[in-house]
Formats: C-alpha cells, structure tokens, sequence
C-alpha cells in the first residue's frame, strides 16, 4: 500500500501515527481513505466545501503534487506521500 | 509552556528588526518534554507573501516547512512552532492568523515597535480552530 507522512501538528488526529497506510490509485483517493481512516482528520484537511485546505500541501517526494496532476495525479503500491502545511498569517 | 533561551530570542529580534515594517517569519525547532517546548535551534525564513501586502502579511511556503521538516528530523527535533512579528500592532492572534493556523504548533507573536521586539506571547489553537489559548512564554 502507499504510505502518507503526517506532520506533527496532525498526528493527534491520526492515532499518534507518523506514516499511514492507505488504499487508492491517485493523490485524492489516498486522501480520502486517509480521512475515513480518521475522520477527526478531516476537518484539518479538508474546508465545509470539501476542498483541500490552501495551506495543505501534498509532496510525492519533493514535488509538490500541484506542479504534477494534483490530486489526480496517479500514485502505486510503493508511492510515498507527505502531507506538509505552510503556514501563513498577519493582522 | 514555551521556553526561549536567551540567543534564540536574540536570533529572533534581529531577524524581524531586519524585517520591519513588513513582517518577519520563522520555525521554532526543539524538544517537548512533560509539556515544556524548549526550543533550540530557529531558522529565519524569507517571507513569501506578495511584497505589497507584507505589512501586515506572512506566508511560509510548503518548501520552506518541508526543508524545516527535514532539518529537523536530521538534528533530532520537531518543528514545534512558527514566530511571525505583528509590526506597530498588538500581538494577539488576528481572524487570518486563525484561518490559517494549525493546531498542536506554537504561533509565537511578536510586537515589534519601531523595528524592537518589545513582547512576545505565544498561541495555540484549540481543536475546534474556533479559538486560540495563551501558552506561557519563558525565556531563559
């Protein structure tokens, strides 16, 4: 199965885990197995239109998966995805 | 509680006095432990918002918080937080600094006034992302 890394401020909602196992032949259904793995995840990841949040970013290796397919972009058995936020904010 | 060694908050200071008027950023690395987040190691990163809208702005891009991630994992620590300066201006959380935040991350916010860091107060945001929690500050 692919693997998605989770970063630290979101693990609390993954069971603590840093790597997940998930099902799926492209970025978006890895993501959403993800979510259903962990729906306490979700809210994280996704806005109340079910997008995914702008500050979410997905990595297949150092590619950001927006400059490939985004999330149609096709993964295999032995993809590993990271799941990296950017962060931003201001008055 | 976050805790702040003396030189960090030196690396700080001189980081968003180069920044101001516009607004500085960085990642807070260290080690947590029995709920002390004490940071050792910052790295001052260039802020990515369009240059018009710095002012008041930041914005630390994917590439910046996975080279960060992967400095971290290389010096045995986490990314625990993010500081970013409030110029001229309270440092409180704003509604933009809430709908971009994460949980679980330190958002320590600087007032800088006329280019000095005068206050730091640290924020983290609750599970529900509707509000934020101070979180003492210590510096060493």
């Amino acid at each position: 199965m692919a693997v998605i890394r989770i970063p630290s401020p979101l693990r609390p909602y993954a069971g603590g885990k840093t790597e997940i196992p998930v099902a799926g032949e492209t970025v978006g259904a890895a993501l959403a197995d993800l979510a259903g793995q962990f729906p306490d995840l979700r809210k994280h990841l996704y806005n109340e239109s079910g997008e995914l949040r702008p500050f979410v970013n997905v990595f297949l290796g150092s590619e950001d998966v927006r400059h490939l397919q985004g999330v149609d972009t096709p993964i295999s058995e032995a993809t590993q995805l990271r799941i990296i936020p950017s962060v931003a904010g201001g008055y | 509680m976050l805790v702040l060694p003396a030189p960090i908050v030196e690396q700080i200071r001189d980081h968003l006095r180069l920044a101001y008027p516009n607004e500085g950023a960085g990642l807070l690395l260290g080690a947590e432990q029995a709920g002390k987040r004490e940071i050792s190691q910052v790295l001052t990163l260039a802020n990515a918002f369009a240059d018009e809208e710095q002012y008041h702005r930041f914005l630390l891009t994917a590439e910046d918080m996975l080279a960060g991630e992967l400095a971290a994992a290389e010096a045995g620590l986490d990314v625990l937080g993010i500081f970013h300066s409030h110029p001229d201006c309270p440092n409180v959380p704003s509604e933009y600094d809430r709908e971009y935040a994460l949980p679980w991350y330190s958002y320590l916010i600087v007032r800088v006034d006329n280019g000095e860091s005068v206050s730091y107060r640290s924020w983290l945001l609750n599970d529900d992302r509707l509000a934020y929690t101070e979180e003492p500050v210590q510096i060493l």
